[in-house]
């Protein structure tokens, strides 16, 4: 059961590497919106401390929307995809290995970049590293709720507008939690408690949304 | 027995399109009934709120529309869970029909909240728990009816339709805590609705208004559901007939 997980995982990174340009215009992205911030509002450093963690997670949101509608349309396209669910694995399983897949090549990335946004911002050590630690926890949540958005949108017209319409409404617990996490250790209150819930969430969804996206999937390719 | 088959009988468009022309003038009628006499005790017989004024009136029209938002959601669900799991075509045709009235329950809540709020909290919108989570409803109303729009074959439509439904049940409950608890967490509740123990009239006020809302949003759904119908079945025989004019 296992096998077919890791097959795919590394069989989509595989893809991704062939492709990093769509790997790190993503990344860029979100350090563009992320920098855009402080031009809009003013460089007082008081001000940007207290907005850090909404806008670097706003703009992680952004980020991971970016690139879901490719998750499934790729392999929609060359026939990939009927393949894999006619496998005699479960659909549920092949998915979960390309959430695993598309967190590594577009949540991870933003994990490791985050810190350095963070100083621009002017967050403290602690908040830092809670921030961090919030991304890696979150973004998890962010591809395996997007996938199921990814496979409704599967092939309409207008999909990645779409994509944003269902998906960003239910990322709203991962925004708060995450975005909670760093203001509650920037207040001294210790974000742990945000962690956990972040860590909750994400392992709820990776449980459950594959399976809701194995189900859209077959909707989709019938 | 005999029972049983009538119920299931109506699980078909054909038999059920007539139905539902017939029940219409019934919610109809109920609805104005309802409404007339839930205006009448809510704007003329209640008692002018100590605290509020005259301005406390709109929640004859707020704490309806806000129930039924809610509720909606959760009947649109209910048949896409139906239509999902017994392959029903009216189950799918009933949740896009509820959809636009469910969407302009949560529309109107909004609006009226927003009315109420500024005399009373002098403010048109505050980041409360309720209005947020209120929002993000109509988002999913939106999100639903964005997504059964985009899509040209009508079973994928309603299969697609019917799975973000669930999963939007599922979220909902997530989403009302994670707010509530945002919320608390970034300022004390400065709001708190004072409910001194209501009259008794405005209690009546409320119900029949909220009967009211009740049989207008059926009446409307199935309205909606027979054209969606009709325009589904325009192949069918029965369907032909009617549009030729053999209208019973």
């Amino acid at each position: 059961m296992l096998k077919i997980v890791t097959a795919v995982i590394s069989r989509d990174l595989k893809l991704a590497m062939r492709r990093q340009a769509d790997i790190v215009s993503a990344l860029f992205f979100f350090i563009i919106v992320v920098s855009l911030f402080p031009l809009g509002i003013g460089p007082e450093p008081d001000l940007l401390r207290k907005l850090a963690p909404g806008v670097l997670w706003v703009a992680a949101l952004l980020a991971t929307m970016l690139s879901l509608p490719r998750l499934f349309a790729d392999d929609h396209r060359d026939g990939t995809l009927e393949q894999l669910a006619l496998s005699p694995y479960p659909l549920g399983l092949v998915v979960t290995g390309k959430v695993i897949a598309h967190w590594l090549v577009s949540g991870l990335p933003l994990a490791l970049i985050a810190p350095v946004l963070g100083i621009q911002f002017d967050l403290s050590v602690d908040a830092l590293l809670v921030l961090t630690g919030a991304i890696l926890l979150g973004t998890p949540a962010l591809s395996g709720i997007g996938a199921i958005g990814a496979a409704l949108t599967l092939g309409l017209r207008g999909g990645g507008v779409l994509l944003s319409l269902l998906v960003l409404p239910l990322y709203i617990p991962v925004l708060i939690f995450g975005a909670g996490a760093v203001d509650a250790t920037v207040a001294g209150l210790g974000g742990e408690g945000h962690l956990s819930l972040l860590a909750a969430l994400t392992f709820a969804s990776l449980g459950f949304a594959p399976w809701a996206t194995a189900a859209a999937l077959k909707i989709a390719l019938e | 027995m005999k029972d049983r088959f009538n119920l299931y009988r109506f699980a078909s468009p054909a038999t059920f399109y007539p139905l539902a022309g017939r029940l219409i003038p019934w919610f109809t009628a109920l609805a104005v009934i309802f409404g007339l006499a839930g205006l009448w005790i809510g704007m003329l017989v209640a008692p002018t709120d100590f605290q509020q004024g005259e301005g406390y009136r709109i929640i004859f029209i707020h704490v309806p529309a806000s129930w039924m938002s809610m509720f909606i959601y959760l009947v649109m669900a209910f048949w896409a869970a139906i239509g999902l799991a017994f392959n029903t075509r009216l189950s799918g045709m009933m949740a896009q029909a509820l959809a636009p009235t469910g969407a302009l329950m949560a529309f109107i809540s909004l609006w009226t909240g927003a009315l109420w709020g500024k005399p009373m909290w002098g403010a048109w919108w505050v980041w409360d728990a309720r209005l947020t989570s209120e929002l993000i409803l109509l988002f999913l109303y939106i999100g639903y009816m964005a997504l059964t729009a985009a899509i040209d074959d009508v079973r994928r439509a309603d299969k697609a339709g019917g799975l973000m439904l669930l999963v939007g049940v599922v979220n909902v409950p997530i989403i009302y805590f994670s707010v509530k608890w945002w919320n608390t967490l970034h300022q004390g509740s400065s709001i708190n609705l004072t409910k001194s123990s209501m009259a008794t009239t405005m209690l009546w006020g409320m119900l029949l208004m909220a009967l009211c809302f009740w049989m207008y949003s059926i009446a409307v759904a199935l309205v909606r559901a027979r054209s969606i119908m009709l325009e589904r079945e325009r192949h069918t025989d029965w369907a032909k007939a009617l549009l030729t004019g053999d209208e019973k």
